[in-house]
């Protein structure tokens, strides 16, 4: 059987990953987008293995929420970053200084 | 060492690695489809904590849909394959930084926390039945209705801001206004001049 606390470390090791690479990219949005995407695969890893934990399948139903939310802000994110390259003509987060004084 | 051990070890190696190639590849595409992979390692995971509803669902809602829709981005924006820049060199020890620094502290945490209780990953949760699909449909129309139709209401809140955010009116579209047909009535459109002799 795998312990319980081998899934909270991978967790841990994908959402640090995410969070690296949201640092990492900061010349593509699009990439950017992605490493959101990892971190709430790791955020539903720990709420599955918690719920798992204690017995109980109100985690598995959470991460169904979550799954549902984040289908509807990727959808949100891209068509922004849709609109963003039509103006702008770049996804670079360093172009984006527009409320600059 | 049984099964179960050795398969989740070369998942979870397999998962850390595409993970890595997703924040790193110089390609969006490349990026695009190394999450398309770490998507399908972590519902063989997944299956083996026994949320089997939950692995499907992440391939045919993730990489059905989510991941086509950001490749089809990626086609629509004409951006160039950056090069390793400056501000790449600039933040690799930031990032490299953060991620040893929140792996030590949290594994060290849950190392503390959970390696007594020395608990292992069961197979399923049994509410009704065997089923894992059957328990969770029956803890989500019961218990959690009135969070099911919100999720409803939000993936519509999500179909309409991205039609209002990306919809272009094209001025050269000929197109009926029904509302405009119906309102006309005889004296816009029939002029009877009197009077005129030939």
């Amino acid at each position: 059987m795998i312990p319980i606390s081998y899934y909270l470390i991978l967790s841990t090791i994908i959402f640090t990953l995410s969070i690296a690479g949201i640092f990492l990219n900061r010349k593509n949005i699009l990439v950017l987008l992605m490493s959101l995407e990892l971190m709430f695969l790791s955020v539903n890893f720990n709420l599955i293995t918690l719920g798992n934990y204690l017995g109980d399948l109100t985690g598995q139903v959470f991460v169904f929420f979550v799954l549902t939310v984040v289908a509807a802000e990727s959808a949100i994110g891209l068509a922004l970053l849709i609109v963003l390259f039509r103006n702008k003509k770049t996804i670079d987060v360093d172009d984006l200084s527009e409320l600059k004084g | 060492m049984n099964i179960e051990l050795i398969t989740f070890f070369i998942f979870s190696f397999l998962l850390i690695v595409t993970s890595i190639k997703v924040i790193t590849s110089p390609n969006p595409v490349l990026s695009a489809i190394y999450l398309v992979f770490s998507f399908f390692l972590s519902a063989v995971l997944w299956l083996l904590l026994g949320a089997e509803f939950l692995s499907i669902i992440l391939i045919l809602v993730y990489v059905g849909a989510v991941m086509v829709l950001f490749l089809f981005v990626v086609m629509m924006l004409d951006i160039n394959i950056a090069k390793k820049s400056a501000a790449y060199i600039k933040y690799l020890p930031v990032g490299v930084g953060v991620f040893i620094i929140f792996n030590v502290l949290i594994i060290f945490f849950f190392i503390n926390t959970f390696e007594n209780i020395n608990y292992n990953a069961i197979n399923s949760i049994n509410v009704i039945s065997e089923s894992n699909t059957e328990n969770l449909g029956y803890v989500l129309f019961t218990d959690y209705i009135v969070e099911f139709e919100i999720a409803g209401l939000i993936l519509l809140l999500g179909i309409l801001s991205a039609i209002v955010l990306t919809y272009r009116k094209n001025p050269n579209n000929k197109y009926q206004n029904p509302t405009e047909q119906i309102d006309v009535e005889k004296k816009d459109r029939l002029k009877i001049i009197k009077g005129l002799k030939e």
